[in-house]
């Protein structure tokens, strides 16, 4: 067994079973910290074990038996008076120590990301906590995706773990009565973690692959958990369909490329294919909610054979329903883009105008960079100009900042 | 089991102008939850308005100086307050949830068990 091998072997193993061991460990330790701290230990034990042994055939279930192994030897060694107040309560586990070799048959992976996504802890904790327990990111990675000093990071995830266990946040799936708000919950933190992907807020690329891979991983994840939620579908579905178009977003020279830009044969079929499914699955549901509303225009635009044959009336239909199930400013700044391209710019500009006094837009750059192309294409050459450099002053992504720069140029010559 | 106070705010200006109607509903709100949740029940009790309040404070040459008025002033009083006994915090939102307030809220707070 070469050691390369090993180490790709192991490395593949974090990524893809991180948070089932993890989820499984924490079950027998009670505790996140000690949970992580057996989950490390296993891993590195696989390092040097599978190199003697071979590459196991089940690598997941592996290291959860070792990681359970050395939970259990740390519980043991705990005083019985500590024993008697776990920290994580079980409601349906019987009270004897789970066997470390005993086959595992439920996946705990549930359980954690909705104690990560509990709503008593903040929005920015709880995609804080999921990136780092169930993408097993290291703090400092957890820090760069969001921009914030790893010290800050790290005191956050500190607070927050000590949060769970004091106020005995439950590792448990919730009621059937909670479910619905708590599964949004959780599609609102992946969401955010795959739009940051998307089009980072600010740096030199366009897009952030890794926040991305990782919101899609999620959200795979809890549709092979949770197989009759529409909402998850429906997310899954518009991660598939949006992200199918990653790699005509830019062009050789990484310059944006629009929509009307891009070349349709380079999208990837197979994850449009795959979302399309999804979203019928997700629109079955009634009413449909808004991450299902979403993917449905997504799929439109994935399925129109050219940016001329896009069924834009329809679209606009899509987000008159969006605009109801959530109510947004940025939905309603997106409904009327949508009509400039359905009814031509001046009534897109008009609708635009309804909503520009709306505080949440103020400073949105996508607002200003609207304006401006409908002014644009209605001919109103100097107040183009003017919302062009507005925008550009309020924009933070580089690639972005170029398209908007090319189009002032052009307006300019 | 764990057990966690439950502080329950309200606007004290909103809750005197409300009028007696209001008022009753309130208690009678209380009365309900209390025959709900009695098991859950370690104990609890309304308060005077905040203008009954006296603050102890020592300044920093250790020297007590008494009050008038809150620790804080909010525009959201400490009103009244509940014990209760729950599995985990899920259980205790499913509860203080059930608790009438006119204009505010409930907060919860794990009472802190010391080994």
């Amino acid at each position: 067994m070469g050691s390369g091998d090993v180490e790709a072997a192991v490395a593949d193993a974090y990524r893809t079973q991180w948070a089932y061991v993890l989820a499984a460990t924490i079950r027998v330790t009670g505790d996140i910290d000690e949970g992580e701290e057996c989950v490390q230990d296993a891993f590195s034990r696989a390092l040097t074990t599978w190199a003697t042994t071979g590459i196991p055939a089940n690598c997941g279930a592996w290291l959860t038996t070792v990681a359970r192994r050395r939970a259990i030897d740390l519980l043991r060694r705990r005083t019985t008076h500590e024993r008697l107040i776990p920290m994580f309560i079980e409601s349906d586990q019987n009270s004897t120590l789970p066997d470390g070799d005993a086959p595992l048959i439920a996946d705990d992976r549930l359980r954690l990301i909705f104690t990560c996504c509990h709503p008593s802890l903040s929005f920015e904790t709880q995609v804080a906590l999921t990136l780092r327990l169930l993408c097993g990111l290291t703090t400092s990675e957890v820090a760069r995706a969001f921009l914030v000093g790893e010290a800050t990071m790290a005191a956050r995830i500190t607070r927050a773990k000590k949060k769970i266990t004091t106020s005995h946040i439950p590792y448990r799936v919730p009621t059937a009565e909670d479910l619905p708000s708590r599964v949004d919950a959780v599609l609102s933190v992946i969401h955010l973690v795959f739009t940051t992907g998307h089009t980072a807020p600010s740096g030199a690329d366009l897009m952030r692959r890794d926040l991305v891979d990782r919101a899609l991983e999620l959200a795979r994840m809890l549709r092979t958990l949770l197989p009759d939620e529409a909402g998850v579908a429906g997310l899954l579905a518009l991660i598939l369909l949006t992200d199918a178009r990653q790699r005509t977003r830019t062009s050789g020279d990484g310059a944006l490329l629009l929509l009307s830009e891009q070349d349709r044969g380079q999208w990837d079929r197979g994850a449009i294919d795959e979302g399309v499914v999804l979203v019928r699955e997700a629109l079955n549901r009634r009413p449909a909610g808004r991450f299902a509303l979403m993917a449905a225009i997504a799929a439109l635009h994935a399925q129109a054979p050219t940016w001329e044959a896009t069924d834009w009336q329809e679209i606009v239909g899509l987000y008159d329903l969006l605009v109801v199930v959530w109510p947004s400013p940025v939905v309603a700044l997106n409904r009327a883009a949508a009509i400039g391209f359905a009814d031509g710019p001046q009534r897109g500009l008009d609708a635009l105008d309804d909503i520009a006094l709306d505080p949440v837009l103020t400073g949105y750059n996508y607002l200003a960079s609207a304006r401006a192309d409908f002014l644009r294409r209605l001919g109103r050459h100097d107040e183009a100009v003017a919302a062009y450099r507005e925008a550009l002053m309020l924009c933070d992504n580089d690639v972005e900042r170029a398209f908007l720069q090319s189009r002032l140029d052009e307006l300019d010559t | 089991m764990s057990e966690y106070l439950v502080l329950i705010y309200d606007n004290e200006t909103v809750m005197e102008s409300a009028g007696e109607a209001a008022f009753n509903k309130m208690m009678t709100g209380h009365a309900t939850f209390g025959e709900k949740n009695g098991a859950a029940l370690r104990g609890g009790n309304a308060l005077q308005p905040t203008m009954s309040a006296t603050s102890l404070r020592r300044d920093a040459a250790g020297e007590l100086h008494v009050s008038d008025g809150p620790f804080v002033e909010t525009k959201e009083a400490l009103g009244g307050y509940y014990v209760i006994e729950a599995t985990d915090l899920d259980e205790a939102i499913t509860i203080a949830g059930q608790i009438p307030s006119i204009d505010g809220g409930v907060e919860i707070r794990p009472i802190r068990v010391f080994d």
